[in-house]
């Protein structure tokens, strides 16, 4: 089946002056929601990103230059991503708008090149 | 290989978070001295914050509590670190992590320790381990006899219940900034009077009793409103429960008193389930469904009414558990054992006078002796400054007067009921009986 890399942005500050019962709620609806993917079948991995651990690199045709970032103090940095198994990108599309991280940033679905 | 989601635990057990940040500031507040309170429900913060980040990738690991703890306790260090003027407290915490018997519980593979982890006790938050000591402790420590009731309440809420500042606003219909000064000011006054977080060794039993006094302003003010619009008001009565279990369990405050209170609240929340009608409107307990009572609470607050009788000495609370038990076994409220209930309420009163008491003990003889006895009775009580304000005085009138056919004094009461301040399901009853007062036309 066709793999989708789903990109999680959001802004670290979303989580800024949460509640533990708050917090535990939103843990929750993720859980559910992965438990949910796997049931099916759809769910093939997930990654949360390290924050504020970045490097670009950039050739800069004597050599290459290596940049610290991007910071996850910025908004709308990646901070994890999910790998979903779909029929095509409208089943994938249909998936990610039940996530609930569209509470709290945004989704970027990516279809993974089949060779 | 793709990396999976790691199965862990699908259902993270109710007020999880809140519970382990009790546990967890409770036994930082040890470690650390109870002059870096703040430091340890920072920490406590951060770790729920690191996992409301993980666990929706990598799943709930297998040991949650256990995870948390050692996420807290990572960030700690790095602060003391940091802080120059706390090294000397980083080597206590790094020779209590180091000195400890066993490794952490392995963790799902999925779900790999934090860097820089330390040794840790087999289960940090094991509440046979120093967890619930630390717990014990933490309440006695915030229910200090030198801080006000109010500053008791919500210092206890915040670092023993794991409630944040806009909860506690909201269930005591504060200004969240009224209850962060309320906080910063017993922190600091703790802090002032060198307080040590030890089991005190000398006036156990007064700190235990402001602790009791404490949990039963909790309680009832979440009584109060558990039928009302905020679920969080209702959450305070299961604190309250929760945290004298935790005196009643431990035995260097498992005193009678503490189980009295403890069958009261019980008794007391049994009767949640039928305190709400379908539209959201309060029912008494004339009026309520009997079979929706929570017989297992029931069965906990009887176990818990039999040790407080190991006392030599009837307080308030064992007096009001035994009413509410009189209550509890009853089959109807026409067949309640009202002269034991109103026994037991010249008792109350003997011990101590109270308003609110009489008044309670005026619906008993009413059921004794009949409405106009409790009409007399409470004309002891009617101009005491104590009632004014207090819905239930004229509401207890108007249905006394109901009840001798006066359907027009009754109304006069409802209405003077309405004016007073009450919740919206009390306001929805109120003005049901009202017009069931109306006369017919």
């Amino acid at each position: 089946m066709p793999k989708f890399l789903m990109l999680a942005r959001s802004d670290a500050r979303a989580w800024e002056g949460l509640s533990a019962e708050e917090g535990q709620r939103i843990v929750q609806q993720y859980v559910d929601w992965s438990s949910r993917m796997r049931a099916a079948g759809r769910l093939a991995g997930s990654n949360k990103l390290k924050d504020g651990d970045g490097r670009v690199l950039a050739g800069n045709g004597s050599g290459v230059e290596v940049k610290d970032g991007p910071y996850s103090e910025t908004k709308e940095v990646v901070g994890g991503y999910w790998l979903l198994e779909a029929a095509d990108f409208d089943e994938a599309v249909k998936l990610a708008k039940d996530s609930p991280h569209l509470r709290f940033g945004t989704l970027e679905i990516r279809a993974i090149e089949e060779m | 290989m793709e990396p999976g989601i790691a199965g862990g635990v699908g259902e993270l057990v109710d007020h999880l978070f809140r519970h382990s940040a009790g546990q967890m500031v409770a036994t930082l507040t040890r470690m650390l001295g109870p002059q870096n309170l703040s430091l340890a429900e920072e920490v406590v913060q951060d770790a729920l914050v690191r996992a409301i980040e993980t666990w929706p990738h990598r799943g709930v690991p297998e040991n949650p509590r256990g995870w948390l703890m050692q996420v807290a306790r990572n960030r700690a260090l790095d602060c003391l670190r940091r802080d120059a003027t706390r090294a000397r407290k980083a080597g206590v915490l790094a020779a209590e992590a180091v000195n400890a018997p066993a490794a952490l519980a392995p963790m799902t593979s999925m779900a790999p320790m934090p860097p820089m982890a330390l040794t840790t006790p087999a289960n940090p938050l094991d509440p046979d381990a120093s967890g619930a000591d630390d717990t014990l402790v933490m309440i006695l420590m915030c229910c200090h006899p030198a801080l006000a009731r109010e500053a008791q309440v919500a210092l206890t809420l915040k670092t023993v219940g794991g409630f944040s500042v806009d909860e506690i606003a909201r269930a005591f219909l504060l200004r969240p900034a009224a209850v962060a000064q309320r906080l910063v000011r017993a922190k600091r006054l703790l802090r002032e009077r060198r307080i040590a977080f030890e089991l005190p060794a000398r006036g156990l039993g007064a700190r235990i009793g402001s602790a009791l006094e404490t949990m039963y302003l909790m309680f009832n003010e979440g009584y109060a409103a558990t039928a009302g619009d905020d679920l969080v008001r209702s959450d305070l009565c299961g604190e309250a429960v929760r945290l004298a279990t935790i005196l009643a369990d431990h035995p260097a405050t498992s005193l009678p008193e503490v189980h009295a209170l403890l069958a009261l609240m019980l008794f007391q929340a049994s009767r949640l389930p039928a305190r709400c009608d379908a539209e959201g409107a309060l029912v008494l307990l004339a009026d309520q469904d009997r079979r929706r009572w929570d017989r297992a609470l029931i069965g906990r607050a009887l176990g818990h009414l039999d040790r407080c009788a190991a006392g030599e000495r009837a307080t308030a609370y064992h007096l009001e558990a035994g009413i509410a038990a009189c209550h509890a076994m009853a089959p109807s409220y026409a067949a309640t054992d009202w002269a034991q209930i109103l026994a037991l309420y010249d008792d109350r009163l003997a011990l101590a006078p109270s308003p609110v008491v009489v008044l309670n003990r005026a619906v008993a003889l009413s059921m004794v002796q009949g409405p106009r006895a409790g009409i007399a009775a409470l004309a002891e009580v009617a101009d005491d400054p104590h009632l004014r304000g207090y819905y239930l005085l004229p509401a207890t009138l108007a249905d006394l007067w109901l009840r001798c056919g006066d359907r027009q004094t009754a109304a006069a009461h409802y209405r003077r009921a309405l004016e007073l301040p009450c919740s919206e399901p009390e306001r929805r009853f109120l003005l049901r009986r009202l017009a069931a007062c109306e006369p017919c036309s």
